[in-house]
Protein backbone atom coordinates (compact mmCIF):
# COMPACT_ATOMS: atom_id res chain seq x y z
CA UNK A 1 0.00 0.00 0.00
CA UNK A 2 1.36 3.39 -0.90
CA UNK A 3 0.31 6.82 0.37
CA UNK A 4 -3.10 7.83 -0.89
CA UNK A 5 -4.21 4.32 -1.81
CA UNK A 6 -7.25 4.54 0.40
CA UNK A 7 -8.83 7.38 -1.47
CA UNK A 8 -8.90 5.03 -4.40
CA UNK A 9 -8.03 7.75 -6.87
CA UNK A 10 -6.78 6.64 -10.24
CA UNK A 11 -5.48 8.29 -13.37
CA UNK A 12 -5.34 12.07 -13.57
CA UNK A 13 -6.87 12.62 -10.13
CA UNK A 14 -4.18 10.54 -8.51
CA UNK A 15 -1.49 12.26 -10.54
CA UNK A 16 -2.76 15.65 -9.44
CA UNK A 17 -2.78 14.49 -5.83
CA UNK A 18 0.78 13.17 -5.95
CA UNK A 19 1.91 16.41 -7.61
CA UNK A 20 0.32 18.50 -4.87
CA UNK A 21 1.98 16.48 -2.10
CA UNK A 22 5.40 16.51 -3.79
CA UNK A 23 5.06 20.24 -4.36
CA UNK A 24 4.30 20.70 -0.66
CA UNK A 25 7.41 18.84 0.48
CA UNK A 26 9.56 20.51 -2.19
CA UNK A 27 8.26 23.88 -1.01
CA UNK A 28 9.28 22.99 2.54
CA UNK A 29 12.77 21.76 1.71
CA UNK A 30 14.15 23.50 -1.40
CA UNK A 31 14.95 26.80 0.39
CA UNK A 32 16.79 24.95 3.15
CA UNK A 33 18.73 22.71 0.76
CA UNK A 34 19.83 25.71 -1.32
CA UNK A 35 20.81 27.62 1.80
CA UNK A 36 23.07 24.76 2.88
CA UNK A 37 24.46 24.28 -0.64
CA UNK A 38 25.47 27.91 -1.01
CA UNK A 39 27.26 27.91 2.33
CA UNK A 40 29.93 25.83 0.53
CA UNK A 41 30.17 28.32 -2.31
CA UNK A 42 33.58 29.87 -2.92
CA UNK A 43 32.08 33.01 -4.43
CA UNK A 44 31.04 35.93 -2.24
CA UNK A 45 28.00 36.37 -4.49
CA UNK A 46 25.46 34.05 -2.96
CA UNK A 47 23.69 33.43 -6.26
CA UNK A 48 26.72 32.54 -8.40
CA UNK A 49 28.40 29.18 -7.93
CA UNK A 50 32.18 29.64 -7.73
CA UNK A 51 33.32 26.18 -6.70
CA UNK A 52 33.36 24.23 -3.43
CA UNK A 53 34.90 25.87 -0.39
CA UNK A 54 34.64 25.78 3.37
CA UNK A 55 36.18 29.17 3.85
CA UNK A 56 33.00 30.78 5.22
CA UNK A 57 33.02 28.30 8.07
CA UNK A 58 36.58 29.38 8.85
CA UNK A 59 35.55 33.02 8.77
CA UNK A 60 32.72 32.20 11.15
CA UNK A 61 35.04 30.97 13.87
CA UNK A 62 37.09 34.16 13.68
CA UNK A 63 34.07 36.41 14.07
CA UNK A 64 34.24 37.40 17.76
CA UNK A 65 30.92 39.30 17.78
CA UNK A 66 29.15 36.21 16.52
CA UNK A 67 30.87 33.82 18.91
CA UNK A 68 30.11 36.00 21.94
CA UNK A 69 26.48 36.32 20.89
CA UNK A 70 26.25 32.55 20.36
CA UNK A 71 27.62 31.92 23.86
CA UNK A 72 25.11 34.40 25.32
CA UNK A 73 22.22 32.74 23.47
CA UNK A 74 23.30 29.33 24.70
CA UNK A 75 23.34 30.51 28.33
CA UNK A 76 19.91 32.09 27.99
CA UNK A 77 18.51 29.00 26.26
CA UNK A 78 19.77 26.55 28.91
CA UNK A 79 18.55 28.71 31.81
CA UNK A 80 15.15 29.51 30.35
CA UNK A 81 14.52 25.97 29.09
CA UNK A 82 15.30 24.44 32.49
CA UNK A 83 13.06 26.83 34.41
CA UNK A 84 10.36 26.65 31.72
CA UNK A 85 10.28 22.87 32.17
CA UNK A 86 9.55 23.36 35.87
CA UNK A 87 6.79 25.95 35.31
CA UNK A 88 5.43 23.93 32.37
CA UNK A 89 5.35 20.75 34.49
CA UNK A 90 3.35 22.51 37.22
CA UNK A 91 1.06 24.01 34.58
CA UNK A 92 0.57 20.68 32.80
CA UNK A 93 -0.30 19.01 36.10
CA UNK A 94 -2.79 21.76 36.96
CA UNK A 95 -4.38 21.59 33.50
CA UNK A 96 -4.99 17.85 33.81
CA UNK A 97 -6.01 17.55 37.45
CA UNK A 98 -7.46 20.90 38.39
CA UNK A 99 -11.09 21.90 37.77
CA UNK A 100 -13.09 25.09 37.78
CA UNK A 101 -12.07 28.72 37.47
CA UNK A 102 -8.36 28.33 38.05
CA UNK A 103 -8.08 25.72 35.33
CA UNK A 104 -10.04 27.88 32.88
CA UNK A 105 -7.78 30.82 33.68
CA UNK A 106 -4.63 28.74 33.14
CA UNK A 107 -6.02 27.36 29.88
CA UNK A 108 -6.74 30.87 28.63
CA UNK A 109 -3.33 32.25 29.63
CA UNK A 110 -1.14 29.42 28.36
CA UNK A 111 -3.29 28.90 25.27
CA UNK A 112 -2.98 32.56 24.32
CA UNK A 113 0.78 32.60 24.91
CA UNK A 114 1.19 29.82 22.33
CA UNK A 115 -0.14 31.88 19.44
CA UNK A 116 0.36 35.46 20.62
CA UNK A 117 2.43 37.53 18.14
CA UNK A 118 6.03 38.10 19.24
CA UNK A 119 5.87 41.89 19.09
CA UNK A 120 3.01 41.85 21.57
CA UNK A 121 4.85 39.60 24.02
CA UNK A 122 8.07 41.60 23.56
CA UNK A 123 6.61 45.03 24.23
CA UNK A 124 4.49 43.95 27.18
CA UNK A 125 7.44 42.13 28.78
CA UNK A 126 9.64 45.18 28.38
CA UNK A 127 7.05 47.43 30.02
CA UNK A 128 6.75 44.92 32.84
CA UNK A 129 10.52 44.89 33.45
CA UNK A 130 10.75 48.70 33.35
CA UNK A 131 7.95 48.98 35.90
CA UNK A 132 9.21 46.16 38.12
CA UNK A 133 12.56 47.94 38.31
CA UNK A 134 10.79 51.10 39.43
CA UNK A 135 8.66 49.33 42.01
CA UNK A 136 10.96 46.70 43.52
CA UNK A 137 14.37 47.42 41.98
CA UNK A 138 14.51 44.04 40.26
CA UNK A 139 15.51 43.08 37.59
CA UNK A 140 18.11 45.85 37.57
CA UNK A 141 18.47 47.07 34.01
CA UNK A 142 17.94 44.93 30.94
CA UNK A 143 20.20 42.09 29.92
CA UNK A 144 20.46 38.33 29.94
CA UNK A 145 18.23 38.02 33.03
CA UNK A 146 15.30 39.81 31.42
CA UNK A 147 15.73 37.88 28.16
CA UNK A 148 15.76 34.60 30.10
CA UNK A 149 12.65 35.55 32.08
CA UNK A 150 10.76 36.48 28.91
CA UNK A 151 11.81 33.29 27.14
CA UNK A 152 10.94 31.20 30.17
CA UNK A 153 7.43 32.67 30.12
CA UNK A 154 6.50 31.86 26.53
CA UNK A 155 8.44 28.58 26.42
CA UNK A 156 6.63 27.26 29.51
CA UNK A 157 3.39 27.32 27.50
CA UNK A 158 4.87 24.89 24.98
CA UNK A 159 6.23 22.64 27.75
CA UNK A 160 2.77 22.66 29.36
CA UNK A 161 1.19 21.38 26.13
CA UNK A 162 3.68 18.52 25.81
CA UNK A 163 3.47 17.57 29.52
CA UNK A 164 -0.32 17.75 29.53
CA UNK A 165 -0.63 15.45 26.52
CA UNK A 166 1.59 12.86 28.17
CA UNK A 167 0.05 13.23 31.61
CA UNK A 168 -3.40 12.46 30.21
CA UNK A 169 -2.11 9.06 29.08
CA UNK A 170 -0.64 8.15 32.47
CA UNK A 171 -2.87 5.89 34.52
CA UNK A 172 -3.81 7.79 37.65
CA UNK A 173 -4.23 4.57 39.64
CA UNK A 174 -0.46 4.01 39.66
CA UNK A 175 -0.07 7.11 41.78
CA UNK A 176 -2.94 5.95 44.00
CA UNK A 177 -1.13 2.63 44.47
CA UNK A 178 1.93 4.54 45.65
CA UNK A 179 -0.31 6.45 48.06
CA UNK A 180 -1.73 3.18 49.39
CA UNK A 181 1.82 2.02 49.98
CA UNK A 182 2.38 5.07 52.16
CA UNK A 183 3.81 7.73 49.86
CA UNK A 184 2.82 11.31 50.47
CA UNK A 185 1.10 13.00 47.45
CA UNK A 186 4.26 14.96 46.58
CA UNK A 187 6.39 11.82 46.84
CA UNK A 188 3.97 9.81 44.72
CA UNK A 189 4.08 12.51 42.06
CA UNK A 190 7.86 12.99 41.98
CA UNK A 191 8.81 9.33 42.37
CA UNK A 192 6.11 7.69 40.25
CA UNK A 193 4.51 10.08 37.79
CA UNK A 194 7.50 12.29 36.92
CA UNK A 195 9.67 9.33 35.80
CA UNK A 196 6.74 8.11 33.70
CA UNK A 197 6.44 11.41 31.86
CA UNK A 198 10.21 11.87 31.48
CA UNK A 199 10.11 11.65 27.66
CA UNK A 200 7.66 14.57 27.62
CA UNK A 201 9.91 16.56 29.96
CA UNK A 202 12.92 15.93 27.70
CA UNK A 203 11.10 16.93 24.53
CA UNK A 204 9.56 19.89 26.35
CA UNK A 205 13.01 21.05 27.43
CA UNK A 206 14.37 20.67 23.89
CA UNK A 207 11.42 22.59 22.48
CA UNK A 208 11.93 25.40 25.00
CA UNK A 209 15.67 25.42 24.26
CA UNK A 210 15.13 25.75 20.49
CA UNK A 211 12.46 28.41 20.89
CA UNK A 212 14.78 30.47 23.04
CA UNK A 213 17.72 30.04 20.66
CA UNK A 214 15.49 31.06 17.77
CA UNK A 215 13.82 34.13 19.21
CA UNK A 216 14.62 37.48 17.60
CA UNK A 217 11.66 39.73 18.35
CA UNK A 218 11.10 39.27 22.08
CA UNK A 219 14.85 39.42 22.76
CA UNK A 220 15.14 42.65 20.75
CA UNK A 221 12.61 44.30 23.05
CA UNK A 222 13.88 43.08 26.42
CA UNK A 223 17.66 42.90 25.97
CA UNK A 224 19.89 45.76 26.97
CA UNK A 225 23.06 47.29 25.54
CA UNK A 226 25.80 44.70 25.09
CA UNK A 227 23.49 41.74 25.48
CA UNK A 228 22.59 41.05 21.85
CA UNK A 229 21.67 37.42 21.30
CA UNK A 230 22.65 35.37 18.25
CA UNK A 231 19.41 35.95 16.28
CA UNK A 232 19.80 39.70 16.88
CA UNK A 233 23.32 39.64 15.42
CA UNK A 234 22.15 37.51 12.48
CA UNK A 235 19.24 39.87 11.88
CA UNK A 236 21.43 42.95 11.73
CA UNK A 237 23.78 41.29 9.23
CA UNK A 238 20.85 39.98 7.15
CA UNK A 239 19.48 43.51 6.93
CA UNK A 240 22.75 44.55 5.31
CA UNK A 241 22.39 41.83 2.68
CA UNK A 242 22.79 38.15 2.03
CA UNK A 243 26.28 36.87 2.89
CA UNK A 244 27.75 33.35 2.63
CA UNK A 245 28.85 33.64 6.27
CA UNK A 246 25.22 33.75 7.39
CA UNK A 247 24.59 30.69 5.21
CA UNK A 248 27.42 28.85 6.96
CA UNK A 249 26.08 29.78 10.38
CA UNK A 250 22.56 28.79 9.35
CA UNK A 251 23.85 25.42 8.14
CA UNK A 252 25.50 24.74 11.50
CA UNK A 253 22.29 25.68 13.34
CA UNK A 254 20.18 23.50 11.05
CA UNK A 255 22.56 20.57 11.56
CA UNK A 256 22.41 21.02 15.35
CA UNK A 257 18.63 21.18 15.36
CA UNK A 258 18.22 18.20 13.02
CA UNK A 259 20.56 16.19 15.22
CA UNK A 260 18.66 17.30 18.33
CA UNK A 261 15.21 16.49 16.93
CA UNK A 262 16.23 13.10 15.62
CA UNK A 263 17.95 12.09 18.85
CA UNK A 264 14.95 13.36 20.84
CA UNK A 265 12.68 11.19 18.69
CA UNK A 266 14.94 8.21 19.30
CA UNK A 267 15.17 8.87 23.05
CA UNK A 268 11.41 9.25 23.16
CA UNK A 269 10.88 5.94 21.42
CA UNK A 270 13.44 4.21 23.62
CA UNK A 271 12.08 5.63 26.89
CA UNK A 272 8.42 5.09 26.14
CA UNK A 273 8.90 1.49 25.05
CA UNK A 274 8.35 -0.17 28.49
CA UNK A 275 4.87 1.29 29.02
CA UNK A 276 3.76 0.68 25.46
CA UNK A 277 3.57 -3.00 26.35
CA UNK A 278 -0.02 -4.17 26.73
CA UNK B 1 -1.71 16.83 52.66
CA UNK B 2 -4.28 15.28 50.35
CA UNK B 3 -3.59 14.71 46.64
CA UNK B 4 -6.12 17.42 45.80
CA UNK B 5 -4.26 19.86 48.08
CA UNK B 6 -0.97 18.92 46.41
CA UNK B 7 -2.34 19.66 42.93
CA UNK B 8 -3.97 22.82 44.19
CA UNK B 9 -0.81 24.13 45.85
CA UNK B 10 1.45 23.29 42.91
CA UNK B 11 -0.95 25.22 40.67
CA UNK B 12 0.08 28.46 42.35
CA UNK B 13 3.39 28.51 40.47
CA UNK B 14 1.89 28.72 36.95
CA UNK B 15 -1.03 30.85 38.16
CA UNK B 16 1.23 33.35 39.88
CA UNK B 17 3.60 33.34 36.95
CA UNK B 18 0.83 34.16 34.50
CA UNK B 19 -0.55 36.88 36.78
CA UNK B 20 2.84 38.64 36.91
CA UNK B 21 4.16 37.93 33.42
CA UNK B 22 1.02 38.00 31.27
CA UNK B 23 -1.90 39.76 32.95
CA UNK B 24 0.06 42.51 34.70
CA UNK B 25 1.93 43.46 31.48
CA UNK B 26 -1.38 43.88 29.63
CA UNK B 27 -2.57 46.23 32.40
CA UNK B 28 0.70 48.19 32.05
CA UNK B 29 0.19 48.40 28.26
CA UNK B 30 -3.17 50.03 28.90
CA UNK B 31 -1.67 52.46 31.39
CA UNK B 32 1.20 53.50 29.08
CA UNK B 33 -1.17 53.99 26.15
CA UNK B 34 -2.68 56.98 28.04
CA UNK B 35 0.70 58.70 28.44
CA UNK B 36 2.73 60.97 26.23
CA UNK B 37 6.28 60.19 25.12
CA UNK B 38 9.08 62.18 26.81
CA UNK B 39 12.90 62.26 26.83
CA UNK B 40 13.41 60.78 30.26
CA UNK B 41 13.50 57.40 31.89
CA UNK B 42 10.93 55.88 31.64
CA UNK B 43 10.13 57.51 28.29
CA UNK B 44 6.44 58.17 29.02
CA UNK B 45 4.64 60.66 31.28
CA UNK B 46 2.99 59.87 34.62
CA UNK B 47 -0.77 59.53 34.70
CA UNK B 48 -1.20 60.96 38.18
CA UNK B 49 0.88 63.85 39.45
CA UNK B 50 0.76 65.72 42.75
CA UNK B 51 -0.40 69.24 41.99
CA UNK B 52 0.64 72.45 43.79
CA UNK B 53 -2.29 72.13 46.17
CA UNK B 54 -1.07 68.69 47.20
CA UNK B 55 -3.89 66.95 45.44
CA UNK B 56 -3.60 64.22 42.80
CA UNK B 57 -4.14 65.44 39.26
CA UNK B 58 -5.06 63.25 36.28
CA UNK B 59 -2.51 63.90 33.53
CA UNK B 60 -3.49 61.07 31.20
CA UNK B 61 -4.22 61.76 27.55
CA UNK B 62 -5.94 60.04 24.68
CA UNK B 63 -3.38 61.36 22.22
CA UNK B 64 -1.89 57.99 21.24
CA UNK B 65 -5.35 56.56 20.63
CA UNK B 66 -6.42 59.63 18.67
CA UNK B 67 -3.38 59.23 16.41
CA UNK B 68 -4.25 55.63 15.84
CA UNK B 69 -7.70 56.57 14.60
CA UNK B 70 -6.77 59.69 12.66
CA UNK B 71 -3.55 58.75 10.90
CA UNK B 72 -4.39 56.59 7.83
CA UNK B 73 -0.99 54.84 8.12
CA UNK B 74 -2.23 52.81 11.08
CA UNK B 75 -5.53 51.99 9.43
CA UNK B 76 -3.61 50.77 6.38
CA UNK B 77 -1.35 48.70 8.63
CA UNK B 78 -4.39 47.07 10.24
CA UNK B 79 -6.08 46.40 6.90
CA UNK B 80 -2.79 45.21 5.39
CA UNK B 81 -2.33 42.76 8.26
CA UNK B 82 -5.90 41.49 8.01
CA UNK B 83 -5.61 40.97 4.25
CA UNK B 84 -2.20 39.32 4.38
CA UNK B 85 -3.09 37.07 7.34
CA UNK B 86 -6.32 35.94 5.63
CA UNK B 87 -4.58 35.26 2.34
CA UNK B 88 -1.79 33.35 4.10
CA UNK B 89 -4.40 31.25 5.92
CA UNK B 90 -6.17 30.44 2.66
CA UNK B 91 -3.00 29.46 0.79
CA UNK B 92 -1.80 27.38 3.76
CA UNK B 93 -5.16 25.58 3.85
CA UNK B 94 -5.14 24.78 0.12
CA UNK B 95 -1.58 23.50 0.31
CA UNK B 96 -2.13 21.54 3.54
CA UNK B 97 -5.30 19.67 2.60
CA UNK B 98 -3.65 17.20 0.16
CA UNK B 99 -0.53 16.92 2.33
CA UNK B 100 -2.35 16.22 5.59
CA UNK B 101 -4.66 13.80 3.80
CA UNK B 102 -1.75 11.92 2.24
CA UNK B 103 0.04 11.61 5.59
CA UNK B 104 -3.11 10.49 7.41
CA UNK B 105 -3.87 7.84 4.76
CA UNK B 106 -0.27 6.62 4.42
CA UNK B 107 0.67 3.22 5.86
CA UNK B 108 1.26 3.38 9.61
CA UNK B 109 5.04 3.04 9.36
CA UNK B 110 5.23 5.98 6.92
CA UNK B 111 3.24 8.41 9.01
CA UNK B 112 5.83 9.29 11.63
CA UNK B 113 8.65 10.01 9.13
CA UNK B 114 6.29 11.99 6.88
CA UNK B 115 5.04 13.99 9.85
CA UNK B 116 8.55 14.51 11.17
CA UNK B 117 9.52 15.84 7.74
CA UNK B 118 6.82 18.49 8.11
CA UNK B 119 7.85 19.41 11.66
CA UNK B 120 11.61 19.48 11.09
CA UNK B 121 11.71 22.81 9.21
CA UNK B 122 9.53 24.29 11.97
CA UNK B 123 12.27 23.49 14.48
CA UNK B 124 14.90 25.38 12.51
CA UNK B 125 15.14 29.08 13.07
CA UNK B 126 12.26 31.20 11.77
CA UNK B 127 14.73 33.95 10.88
CA UNK B 128 16.88 31.57 8.86
CA UNK B 129 13.90 30.15 6.99
CA UNK B 130 12.84 33.65 5.99
CA UNK B 131 16.42 34.52 5.09
CA UNK B 132 16.59 31.48 2.80
CA UNK B 133 13.84 33.02 0.68
CA UNK B 134 15.71 36.28 0.10
CA UNK B 135 18.31 34.65 -2.16
CA UNK B 136 15.62 32.61 -3.92
CA UNK B 137 13.38 35.57 -4.73
CA UNK B 138 16.00 38.16 -5.67
CA UNK B 139 16.00 39.46 -9.29
CA UNK B 140 19.23 37.48 -9.86
CA UNK B 141 18.01 34.67 -7.59
CA UNK B 142 17.34 31.05 -8.44
CA UNK B 143 13.64 31.36 -9.33
CA UNK B 144 14.27 34.14 -11.82
CA UNK B 145 17.38 32.42 -13.18
CA UNK B 146 15.40 29.23 -13.81
CA UNK B 147 12.45 31.00 -15.39
CA UNK B 148 14.63 33.09 -17.74
CA UNK B 149 16.84 30.06 -18.39
CA UNK B 150 14.00 27.95 -19.77
CA UNK B 151 12.61 30.94 -21.62
CA UNK B 152 9.30 31.47 -19.80
CA UNK B 153 10.13 35.09 -19.07
CA UNK B 154 12.54 37.52 -20.76
CA UNK B 155 13.36 39.78 -17.86
CA UNK B 156 13.59 38.89 -14.16
CA UNK B 157 10.35 39.31 -12.20
CA UNK B 158 10.37 41.64 -9.25
CA UNK B 159 9.25 39.38 -6.44
CA UNK B 160 11.36 40.38 -3.45
CA UNK B 161 9.97 43.38 -1.57
CA UNK B 162 6.45 42.87 -2.88
CA UNK B 163 3.22 41.44 -1.46
CA UNK B 164 3.93 38.17 -3.27
CA UNK B 165 7.19 37.71 -1.39
CA UNK B 166 5.48 38.36 1.95
CA UNK B 167 2.75 35.87 1.08
CA UNK B 168 5.29 33.19 0.09
CA UNK B 169 7.36 33.80 3.22
CA UNK B 170 4.38 33.72 5.57
CA UNK B 171 2.93 30.60 3.95
CA UNK B 172 6.29 28.92 4.30
CA UNK B 173 6.69 29.96 7.92
CA UNK B 174 3.22 28.90 9.11
CA UNK B 175 2.48 25.84 6.94
CA UNK B 176 3.19 23.24 9.67
CA UNK B 177 0.62 24.90 11.98
CA UNK B 178 -2.03 24.06 9.40
CA UNK B 179 -0.86 20.57 8.46
CA UNK B 180 -0.66 19.23 12.04
CA UNK B 181 -4.26 19.87 13.22
CA UNK B 182 -5.59 18.78 9.82
CA UNK B 183 -3.64 15.56 10.07
CA UNK B 184 -4.91 14.98 13.62
CA UNK B 185 -8.55 15.10 12.49
CA UNK B 186 -8.02 13.26 9.19
CA UNK B 187 -6.27 10.37 10.89
CA UNK B 188 -9.32 9.72 13.09
CA UNK B 189 -11.63 9.16 10.12
CA UNK B 190 -12.28 5.44 9.78
CA UNK B 191 -11.33 3.69 6.56
CA UNK B 192 -14.67 1.81 6.66
CA UNK B 193 -16.54 5.06 6.28
CA UNK B 194 -14.64 5.95 3.12
CA UNK B 195 -15.07 2.41 1.84
CA UNK B 196 -18.82 2.63 2.42
CA UNK B 197 -18.99 5.88 0.47
CA UNK B 198 -17.00 4.30 -2.36
CA UNK B 199 -19.29 1.22 -2.35
CA UNK B 200 -22.29 3.49 -2.69
CA UNK B 201 -20.73 4.93 -5.82
CA UNK B 202 -19.11 8.14 -4.60
CA UNK B 203 -16.00 9.25 -6.45
CA UNK B 204 -12.90 9.89 -4.30
CA UNK B 205 -13.44 13.62 -4.76
CA UNK B 206 -17.08 13.36 -3.63
CA UNK B 207 -16.06 11.26 -0.64
CA UNK B 208 -13.47 13.82 0.34
CA UNK B 209 -15.76 16.84 -0.08
CA UNK B 210 -18.89 15.32 1.48
CA UNK B 211 -17.55 12.94 4.14
CA UNK B 212 -13.96 13.68 5.12
CA UNK B 213 -13.93 17.47 5.01
CA UNK B 214 -17.14 17.94 7.05
CA UNK B 215 -15.81 15.47 9.64
CA UNK B 216 -12.51 17.35 9.80
CA UNK B 217 -13.91 20.85 10.19
CA UNK B 218 -12.67 21.32 13.80
CA UNK B 219 -9.16 20.61 12.50
CA UNK B 220 -9.64 22.99 9.59
CA UNK B 221 -10.83 25.74 11.91
CA UNK B 222 -8.03 25.13 14.44
CA UNK B 223 -5.42 25.19 11.67
CA UNK B 224 -6.83 28.43 10.25
CA UNK B 225 -6.71 30.09 13.67
CA UNK B 226 -3.20 28.81 14.41
CA UNK B 227 -1.99 30.42 11.18
CA UNK B 228 -4.12 33.57 11.25
CA UNK B 229 -3.35 34.70 14.81
CA UNK B 230 0.47 34.78 14.66
CA UNK B 231 0.37 36.00 11.02
CA UNK B 232 -1.61 39.07 12.12
CA UNK B 233 1.29 40.31 14.21
CA UNK B 234 4.23 39.00 12.23
CA UNK B 235 7.20 41.31 11.97
CA UNK B 236 10.11 39.32 10.54
CA UNK B 237 8.55 38.34 7.19
CA UNK B 238 7.16 41.76 6.14
CA UNK B 239 10.36 43.39 7.34
CA UNK B 240 12.79 41.15 5.44
CA UNK B 241 10.76 40.13 2.37
CA UNK B 242 8.34 43.04 2.06
CA UNK B 243 8.91 46.49 0.65
CA UNK B 244 7.95 49.93 1.95
CA UNK B 245 4.35 49.30 0.84
CA UNK B 246 3.97 46.23 3.03
CA UNK B 247 3.19 48.07 6.22
CA UNK B 248 1.60 45.71 8.71
CA UNK B 249 0.67 45.90 12.39
CA UNK B 250 3.85 44.13 13.50
CA UNK B 251 6.11 46.45 11.52
CA UNK B 252 4.13 49.50 12.66
CA UNK B 253 4.55 48.54 16.31
CA UNK B 254 8.26 47.80 15.84
CA UNK B 255 8.88 51.15 14.13
CA UNK B 256 6.98 53.15 16.76
CA UNK B 257 9.07 51.53 19.43
CA UNK B 258 12.55 51.26 17.91
CA UNK B 259 12.61 54.16 15.41
CA UNK B 260 10.31 56.76 16.98
CA UNK B 261 10.80 55.69 20.61
CA UNK B 262 7.09 56.38 21.03
CA UNK B 263 6.12 53.90 23.74
CA UNK B 264 2.52 55.14 24.20
CA UNK B 265 1.65 54.72 20.51
CA UNK B 266 3.41 51.35 20.44
CA UNK B 267 1.32 50.29 23.46
CA UNK B 268 -1.91 51.47 21.86
CA UNK B 269 -0.99 49.49 18.73
CA UNK B 270 -0.24 46.41 20.83
CA UNK B 271 -3.63 46.69 22.52
CA UNK B 272 -5.34 47.12 19.15
CA UNK B 273 -3.64 43.94 17.96
CA UNK B 274 -4.78 42.15 21.13
CA UNK B 275 -8.37 43.38 20.69
CA UNK B 276 -8.49 42.20 17.07
CA UNK B 277 -7.11 38.80 18.13
CA UNK B 278 -9.41 38.38 21.14
CA UNK B 279 -12.25 36.78 19.15
CA UNK B 280 -10.01 34.29 17.26
CA UNK B 281 -8.21 33.48 20.54
CA UNK B 282 -11.51 32.76 22.29
CA UNK B 283 -12.66 30.61 19.38
CA UNK B 284 -9.43 28.61 19.54
CA UNK B 285 -9.95 28.06 23.28
CA UNK B 286 -13.47 26.77 22.66
CA UNK B 287 -12.22 24.38 20.00
CA UNK B 288 -9.54 23.02 22.29
CA UNK B 289 -12.05 22.51 25.09
CA UNK B 290 -14.37 20.59 22.74
CA UNK B 291 -11.46 18.38 21.78
CA UNK B 292 -11.06 17.28 25.38
CA UNK B 293 -14.60 16.14 26.03
CA UNK B 294 -14.54 12.80 24.17
CA UNK B 295 -11.22 11.65 25.67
Amino acid sequence: MSPGTNIGARGPARLGFVTAVSFGYAFLYIPIVLLVLYSFNDSRLVTVWGGFSTRWYGALFENQVLLTAAWRSLQVAVTSASLATLVGLAAGLALVRLTGMRRALLMACFGSLLVMPDVLIGLSMLLLFVNLEQWVGWPAGRGLTTVSLAHLTFASAYVAVVVRARLMQVDHSIEEAARDLGARPGQAFWLVTVPLIRPALISGWLLAFTLSLDDLVVASFVSGPGSSTLPMVIYSSVRLGVTPEVNALATLLIAAVALGVISAALINRFLSRPDSRP
Amino acid sequence: MTPARFVSSSAWLPLGWMAVFLLLPVAILLRVSFSEPRFEQPPYTELLVVGETGRWLWEGTLQAWRWLFEDPTYRDALLGSLAMASLTTLVCLLLSLPMAWAIARAPLSWRTPLLLAVILPFWTSFLIRVYAWISLLKPEGLINATLTGIGIIDAPLLILHTNAAVLIGMTYAYLPFMILPLYATFVRIEDDLLQAAADLGATPWQTFMRISLPLAWPGVLAGCLLVFIPAMGDFVVPDLLGGPDNYMLGTALWNEFFRNADWPTASALALTMLLVLLAPLALLQRLQRREEVPT
